[in-house]
């Protein structure tokens, strides 16, 4: 239980000092962008969040795979709370996304210009789609079995449907050219150690959740034998 | 009894159910032809050449026609608990995957191959293509791959009939994007060659969605 603990605490001091440092690096340290302007300094955290999203995604995949195949219901904790925390940082890539869009091509949703919006778009709706699944299935083995079946294959479309939008702009003109990203030195810098920061903050709030949800999972079960020993 | 058998005998006995009702049959029809009518008003207005929209039109159609089947393919198995009939027999549970798959297949590609020539008499446009038909059946085949084994999800939900479109719409995308950009290719006259990775994207789709959901299906309908 203590050593549990000691890695929470590091975690959390962690993820404190590192976004606190990507926020000093995103603000100050790194150059204004020359033809963007400052709106550029939106393109670190929402990369990192958009890699957030996709890595908690693959978690989620990876531990479905674990909990069909041993039947541990920890993995299927794991899988939740990775979808949760994946939500929610692809919920910020899109809206990043979209007032970034809005400074650079002047409109909130560039359909055409922009595939990787509708993709990440998609990602959001899928595992919305997999959180709403879960709140309408009674039995939590059940729960936990679908759950990880849906996982799995939400995430195996994922490849298809970046293929499918990006061939699917690539047949209509394209209004405007993407510019290849070159990053001086200091951005680079600045933009590989948000990802760090923001990996760090997904495992952190991925073990909180889990634990959360484990608690919930103790709580449940006293609840229910409290019950159980009232009517006996 | 072999595998195919087996197989066989699934789609047989659904074939056979669906003969004796033709519940799932006209209700498909009627469905379908209402939503070609409503489009056809909603875009009566503004839309000047019909033939540009004709492609989503179809394939809207052709979604949500098929999506109407498989949530009944699945519940009819649910009255008078048909569906533990089905796992107590002994076999292979993918068998009972491809039966159902094959089923759905069958009672899709008969709702599209009657809605083909209603479809090409109210666009007017020529839409009995080989090349067209393959198309339709390429993607078809990756709507019953997914929608068979998420329709057996969300027939054990609170909300069947909602849960269903919700599991399969993010994960069909890649299908219906690429076969409305192929049927809008063809009507357009654009040569074969020329959407050729199109086609070979929807027959990757197909296969590896077959397996991934033989692969699932098992842990799907135990217990």
């Amino acid at each position: 239980m203590s050593r549990s603990f000691r890695i929470e605490d590091l975690l959390n001091w962690l993820s404190a000092l590192s976004i606190m440092v990507a926020l000093y690096l995103v603000f100050v340290y790194a150059p204004t962008e020359a033809t963007m302007g400052d709106v550029q300094r939106i393109f670190y955290f929402h990369v990192s969040s958009a890699w957030v999203g996709f890595f908690a995604f693959f978690v989620t995949l990876v531990a479905g795979i674990a909990y069909l195949r041993g039947g541990n219901r920890d993995w299927d904790l794991v899988a939740l709370s990775s979808v949760e925390v994946g939500i929610t940082f692809t919920a910020m890539a899109v809206i990043t996304g979209s007032i970034w869009a809005k400074a650079t091509w002047n409109a909130w949703w560039p359909w055409q210009q922009e595939p990787r919006l509708v993709l990440v778009t998609m990602l959001l709706l899928l595992y919305l789609a997999y959180l709403m699944l879960r709140a309408f299935i009674d039995g939590e083995e059940q729960k936990a079995r679908f759950a990880a079946v849906y996982g799995i294959v939400a995430f195996v479309s994922v490849p298809f449907t970046f293929m499918s939008v990006r061939w699917w702009q690539r047949l209509h003109p394209v209004v405007f050219e993407r510019e290849g990203i070159h990053l001086a030195p200091a951005m680079l810098a600045t933009f590989l150690f948000c990802l760090l920061a923001f990996t760090i903050l997904y495992f952190t709030l991925l073990l909180h959740r889990s634990r959360l949800g484990k608690l919930e999972d103790q709580a449940a079960g006293l609840k229910e034998r409290l019950q159980t020993g009232e009517g006996g | 009894m072999s595998f195919l058998n087996k197989v066989l005998a699934i789609v047989w006995k659904d074939v056979v159910a669906e003969l004796r009702t033709r519940e799932m049959f006209s209700s498909m029809l009627v469905f379908s032809l209402l939503v070609i009518v409503i489009f056809n008003f909603s875009f009566e207005l503004r839309v000047e050449n019909i033939a540009q929209v004709a492609p989503g039109v179809l394939w809207v159609t052709f979604v949500f026609a098929g999506t109407l089947e498989l949530n009944r393919s699945l519940a009819l198995e649910m009255e008078n608990d048909c569906l533990d009939g089905l796992f107590l027999a002994p076999m292979d549970r993918s068998a009972i995957y491809f039966g159902k798959m094959l089923g759905n297949l069958i009672f899709i590609s008969a709702i599209e191959a009657l809605m083909l020539p209603i479809f090409s008499v109210v666009f007017d446009l020529n839409l009995i293509l080989p090349s067209l038909l393959l198309t339709i059946f390429l993607g078809t085949i990756g709507f019953a791959a997914v929608g068979t084994l998420l329709s057996a999800i969300a027939v054990n939900t609170r909300a069947r009939e909602v849960m269903l479109p919700v599991l399969l719409f993010p994960i069909l995308l890649p299908v219906v994007i690429s076969v409305t950009k192929v049927t809008g290719g063809i009507l357009d006259g654009v040569p074969l060659g020329d959407l050729a990775h199109w086609l070979r994207f929807l027959v990757a789709f197909d296969i590896i969605f077959l397996v991934v959901s033989f692969m699932t299906f098992d842990f799907v309908v135990q217990g």
